[in-house]
């Protein structure tokens, strides 16, 4: 079950985050150079790190669902883009607003992150129209595990290269992640980044619990109303099933 | 469409070798190509005009450096996305992947001649294209820039061959194939043809033939290397049914 | 662009921007989300609305 540790999880994110932004604001100095500004960095940049995480972790759920051939990973593996999307989102725009409040132009094409993000993101974004254009789930599923560890793979090699690409254009200050941050900013940083993993983790149980609850409601419906209306379902969907009405446990 | 020479002579159904099943296919791709004549002139043609499209956008008569890698190297590469669209149309249309499944023959093999028949409808591309871009829009002389200019095609080539089959073989039985197949490609694509880009600018600056940067070269390599394996390990999954 | 020209008052808007886009995802995620599980509780309801006045006779087990 995916919703029973949920609560828990909630509030101990809840706790993290508020603990991460008082922290933020009225503990961590400002920046010399950027002064107040600088704070986005502690929501910019660990969005970022999630989202690519949960990516990666798409991929590897991916993988194994190619191995056990057991739909769960394929919904774990959805669900985990799905919500990577939603958060890449977040960090183009709030990278947009940083880099206009910092450089005051709204896109800056020698920032590698901002353009490795936007790279990545053109990618992901297929990932639904292509799981939508398939209608047998099977082979949805397949193709989508397929797409989903070639993808992943494309993250970090797509950081290095664009990175190389900027390298000798002047650096910008987004660059300098967690390298060379003295004291306070170090703490406050890997703590937003701790709550925005678990933020992403929290959300991500929250969304299979769901679809979970979703999934048994349909095999309920089915067993219920009889074996001959086995497609309850008759729309196209982009969204995993999940073999529920085989009696799976769990 | 069964490939002939596969069945193995003698008693048991021996898996014949790949080279024998390889030969097979590829001839299968010529003589189906050499028939219907589908992706290569298409391929050839965008690209010329392509040539003509830029003329007229950028108002220029001559390119050179940047200017000039940029504008050939994407119209290669969305020449090269017209290809992939029709690599395995065929196949899916009329039951080829039927025939080649039933067949012993190591799937990968299906992936080894696909790879191959792109490479070499890019390499007929780019005999063509590439002189006419020298002769429509270059301004430096193309000649002394040959060499190396053929080691960042040769690299640029090999990536668009491992990303273009893969995402060829994952679009291909979607409902939207010809849409879907750009769409996941290009992005992929992008390192490629950042890496040639950057590698083929200097060679075709203004003024000078500059030298090879070998950092683009590497990485170039890299990528092809890494996304031929990834696709390698990959493209059995794509084939099941 | 200066950076150490920077002022306090020209930066806030920008951070407050930047949180409210934030929040803003989070919170059209979370309202996607219940609508979604807001049609499950109601087609449950359906479900078991039925299902409470026969006895058990029209469940079948799946094989």
């Amino acid at each position: 079950m995916y919703g029973k540790r949920l609560r828990a999880l909630a509030l101990t994110t809840f706790a993290a985050l508020t603990l991460t932004w008082v922290l933020a604001f009225f503990w961590a100095p400002d920046d010399a150079d950027q002064g107040f500004l600088q704070k986005i960095f502690y929501l910019h940049v660990p969005l970022a790190i999630v989202t690519l995480g949960g990516f990666v972790y798409g991929a590897v759920a991916a993988i194994m669902h190619l191995r056990t051939r057991d739909s769960r990973w394929d919904m774990r593996s959805y669900v985990a883009i799905h919500l990577s999307l939603v958060f890449g989102v977040g960090v183009l725009i709030t990278g947009s607003i940083w880099a206009r409040g910092s450089w005051g132009v709204w896109w800056d094409w020698s920032e590698p992150t901002l353009v490795s993000f936007l790279l990545v993101m053109l990618l992901y974004a297929t990932y639904q129209p292509l799981r939508f254009a398939i209608e047998d789930p099977e082979r949805q599923a397949r193709y989508a595990s397929v797409f989903a560890i070639t993808a992943g793979a494309f993250v970090p090699i797509n950081f290095v290269i664009v990175r190389l690409s900027t390298a000798y254009l002047h650096p910008r200050v987004l660059g300098n992640i967690s390298g060379n941050l003295p004291g306070r900013f170090q703490v406050v940083f890997y703590l937003a980044l701790v709550s925005m993993a678990l933020l992403w983790i929290t959300l991500w149980r929250y969304e299979m619990t769901s679809k979970h609850a979703g999934a048994q409601l349909r095999a309920l419906r089915r067993r219920l109303s009889g074996e001959d209306q086995q497609d309850t379902q008759p729309r196209r969907s982009a969204v995993p099933t999940l073999g529920v009405e085989a009696g799976a446990p769990r | 469409m069964s490939a002939p020479g596969v069945s193995a002579p003698g008693a048991g159904p021996r898996v014949p070798r790949t080279r024998v099943v390889l030969a097979a296919l590829l001839r299968k791709e010529l003589t189906v190509e050499l028939r219907s004549f589908e992706a290569v002139p298409a391929m050839t043609l965008f690209s010329v005009t392509t040539f003509v499209l830029f003329h007229f956008a950028l108002s220029r008569n001559t390119l050179s450096g940047d200017l000039a890698s940029g504008v050939l190297w994407v119209t290669l590469l969305f020449a090269a996305v017209l290809g992939i669209n029709r690599l395995f149309v065929a196949d899916a249309e009329q039951g080829g992947f039927d025939g080649f499944l039933l067949s012993p023959a190591d799937r990968s093999v299906l992936l080894y001649s696909k790879a191959l028949t792109l490479l070499a409808y890019l390499v007929v591309l780019e005999v063509v294209a590439v002189p006419a871009f020298a002769l429509l829009l270059l301004g430096p002389a193309l000649w002394p820039a040959l060499p190396g200019l053929l080691a960042a095609l040769a690299l640029g080539d090999l990536g668009i061959v491992v990303i273009g089959t893969f995402v060829g073989a994952l679009a291909v039985r979607t409902s939207v194939r010809d849409l879907l197949g750009p769409m996941i490609s290009l992005p992929l694509l992008v390192p490629v043809l950042l890496c040639a880009a950057r590698l083929s600018s200097p060679l075709l600056g203004a003024g000078h033939v500059g030298s090879l940067p070998l950092r683009w070269l590497a990485t170039l390599a890299l990528y092809d290397l890494v996304f031929g394996l990834i696709t390698f390990a990959v493209f059995d999954f794509l084939l099941e049914d | 662009m200066i950076l150490g020209e920077l002022s306090l008052h020209h930066a806030v808007p920008y951070v407050a921007a930047a949180f409210i886009v934030f929040f803003a995802l989070i919170l059209l995620y979370l309202a996607i989300m219940a609508g979604k599980l807001s049609r499950i509780e109601r087609e449950l309801g359906e479900l078991t609305e039925p299902a409470a006045h026969r006895p058990g006779a029209g469940a079948k087990d799946a094989p």
